[in-house]
């Protein structure tokens, strides 16, 4: 065993013997040289691949006559251009169907796997990436896709890209990039009851602001998040992007073993467990320093809305909105300072996205919403983050809580967080959304406006037909 | 996942590109903290399978939402040199965002920061986005705003940008610098130039080899 694990390390000799942050030992082990830029050229894991970010990729790379490095590398699906309403194959919105057709040509001509609605797999790449066990510690992954940060709450250094940089690790399954420095993030402490991931993701960007985590990877750690699921530790990663970070990781433990035990692309027997040795050795040193550290308190966490343009701009669902000198925002959105977001009237609720789109995060949902309805003015969406989610939700029979409580019970896809599919806002209308965005625009008509909550928060407000504190509403709910 | 490394072809050799040595236009001032990707180029811009024409598409709901936006102003028409404030280009990582800026010849981005992601994507399309102090983003701004005839020239090396008698000092991270300067600012060519060392580091890892 021990010979093994010799023969398997693959730490370049520099780290073996100094304290580092997983984020360095990642980094180093897949350094294959440093350019004459002074970049890394960075080697690629895993690579996925989805419809929107890609088609001009393959397009730059058949002029040039390249061809896919690493195809078994490589993982596609379609997630943003689906609709929800009916998967059904040609899509009517006929550029939909171009994309859709797009992908499937690229990915047969490079050998590529891709999960298309008839497959049974298919969802939100950052859904079914740890889903099917492809998503793995110490690996490093990259997507066209900002919330590819998502990935690192199993332990995973996962850089979201552009097209050209897709081309590039297409092409030769390498990045050129400047290393990060590490900021620990520490959450520690007992959330309390009504307060979900979402909200202490919220209150961090809140805290650290839209830009403090530019030039970082931020390691989330403490021990709220290690008593996080891992469901709730990809609702935290992935809105490292929201506060600037390009990356955003959690050491893995038991909880990710646990996690990725038996999943299809995981290893399995003996290889499993000199994988688990390999993850731990890759693991942050309990000595290791970092460029920053900040800490949390769980217990001050309350839930949180926003209120604004950016995910920074949040509140305490209970608190009125601070003197913000932001008027942009406060215009847009209709509100003012002193004004507070709980009683605003929604027309709309999404519970759904990378973000919150899991089986985790429906079942805390439907808890609220059982024996409730929705409110009548109100539009209900609930959008699976995969087909395996929406199985298991099913078999749960949470389809039923949600469709006799009045919401609409979607097939998997990004829908309304981004408003590519025919699921979107519309005029002004307002929109409680477990999605990770309230841009301007963001959710599908120009002038729709967002608030950003927990689905818990979400399925709260779509009962009551305004935005109201979800504690209220857990009272007499069992744990 | 096998278990082998594969071996992958060797690919047909890479174009140089030009080298972005300077770069001078006019000005447009864009004045607004966290100005997100999705208000660049909204989402609905990006169901295609090319880039083309996205260039008639920046900023199209801001510029309906507001008629004085400075991309409708006809007195910014053909600047090449888009002066923004912080955190420009902040949330998705949609390439159409630069790619549509690039397309409608702006050549160089002067701000007080930017998202990573973004300053990388314009980057690989040969755009520079160099940062700059806030007060000298203010002058800058101010400056063409009352002229917006002003030629602004933008020395790549030393980071100077000159607009008629004002003289201000930016930075680009070097590598980014030095990859303008020779030209290899598309990192293709360098990523394929040692494959053999690309398949060495697939060799060894451990989740590549099968555990």
């Amino acid at each position: 065993m021990s010979r093994r694990l010799d023969t398997i390390n693959a730490q370049p000799p520099s780290t073996l013997h100094m304290a580092a942050t997983l984020f360095q030992k990642v980094w180093d082990a897949h350094t294959v040289r440093t350019l004459p830029s002074g970049q890394t050229q960075l080697f690629v894991g895993l690579h996925l691949v989805h419809e929107v970010t890609t088609p001009q990729a393959f397009d730059m790379m058949r002029q040039h006559g390249w061809k896919v490095a690493f195809p078994e590398r490589t993982f596609a699906t379609v997630d943003h251009i689906v609709p929800t309403s009916s998967q059904k194959r040609p899509f009517l919105d006929v550029m939909a169907e171009e994309m859709m057709s797009a992908l499937e040509r690229n990915c047969r001509d490079a050998g590529i796997s891709l999960w298309t609605p008839d497959s049974g797999n298919q969802g939100i790449v950052h859904v079914i990436g740890p889903e099917l066990g492809l998503t793995q510690p110490a690996m490093t992954i990259a997507c066209g896709d900002s919330h590819t940060s998502t990935h690192g709450a199993l332990g995973a250094i996962a850089f979201g890209i552009g097209t050209s940089q897709v081309r590039d690790v297409l092409t030769s399954q390498c990045l050129a990039l400047d290393p990060l420095k590490v900021r620990r993030v520490e959450v520690n402490g007992r959330l309390n009851r009504g307060v979900y991931a979402k909200d202490v993701i919220l209150t961090i960007i809140r805290r650290l602001g839209v830009q403090g985590g530019v030039g970082f990877a931020y390691e989330y750690g403490g021990t709220t998040l290690d008593a996080m699921t891992i469901d709730e530790r990809m609702t935290i990663c992935n809105m490292s992007i929201e506060g600037g970070a390009r990356i955003g990781y959690v050491n893995p433990d038991e909880t990710t073993f646990e996690f990725l035990r038996g999943r299809r692309f995981a290893p399995a027997g003996d290889a499993f467990d000199r994988a688990v040795a390999w993850w731990r050795q890759m693991s942050t040193d309990a000595n290791a320093s970092y460029d920053d550290r900040v800490v949390f308190e769980a217990a001050a966490i309350e839930p949180t809305v926003t209120w604004g343009i950016n995910p920074g701009q949040s509140v305490a669902v209970s608190e009125p909105i601070e003197a913000a000198p932001d008027d942009e925002a406060l215009a847009f959105m209709g509100f003012s300072n002193g004004s507070k977001v709980q009683g605003t009237r929604i027309d709309v609720a999404f519970i759904g996205s990378c973000t919150n789109g899991r089986l985790s995060d429906l079942e805390d949902a439907a808890r609220i919403v059982r024996g409730h309805h929705v409110a009548p003015h109100v539009k209900a969406l609930i959008v699976p983050g995969s087909q395996a989610v929406s199985r298991a939700a099913e078999a749960r029979g949470l389809n039923e809580v949600f469709i006799e409580a009045g919401f609409e019970w979607r097939g998997a896809g990004c829908s309304m967080c981004l408003g590519m599919n025919p699921d979107k806002l519309e005029g002004r209308q307002i929109s409680a959304s477990s999605s990770n965005r309230n841009f301007k625009g963001r959710q599908g008509s120009p002038t729709g406006r967002t608030l950003l909550m927990s689905p818990a928060m979400v399925a709260a407000a779509a009962i009551a037909g305004e935005v109201v504190d979800v504690r209220e509403m857990l009272e007499g709910v069992p744990a | 996942m096998s278990a082998q490394p594969p071996v992958p072809s060797p690919q047909p050799p890479v174009r140089a590109a030009a080298a972005v040595t300077n770069i001078a236009g006019r000005g447009l001032p864009l004045r607004g903290d966290d100005i997100d990707t999705d208000r660049i180029m909204p989402a609905r811009f990006l169901k295609a399978i090319s880039f083309e024409g996205l260039e008639g598409h920046l900023f199209e709901d801001d510029r309906r939402a507001n008629a004085a936006h400075p991309f409708n102003d006809p007195k910014y028409a053909g600047a090449s040199i888009l002066i923004v404030n912080s955190n420009f280009g902040c949330g998705s990582s949609r390439e159409h965002a630069p790619q549509g800026l690039a397309r409608a010849g702006f050549g160089a981005i002067v701000g007080r920061s930017f998202s990573e992601i973004f300053q990388g994507n314009a980057a690989m399309l040969g755009v520079p986005c160099f940062v700059a102090a806030p007060a000298d983003i203010d002058r800058l701004q101010g400056l063409i705003e009352a002229k917006p005839e002003t030629t602004i020239e933008v020395d790549v090396a030393t980071g100077r940008i000159t607009a008629a008698s004002t003289v201000v000092e930016a930075s680009l991270p070097a590598a980014l610098r030095d990859g303008f300067l020779s030209g290899q600012w598309n990192p293709t060519a360098m990523l394929l130039d040692h494959f053999e060392d690309v398949r060495a580091v697939a060799a060894r890892l451990p989740y590549i080899r099968g555990f």
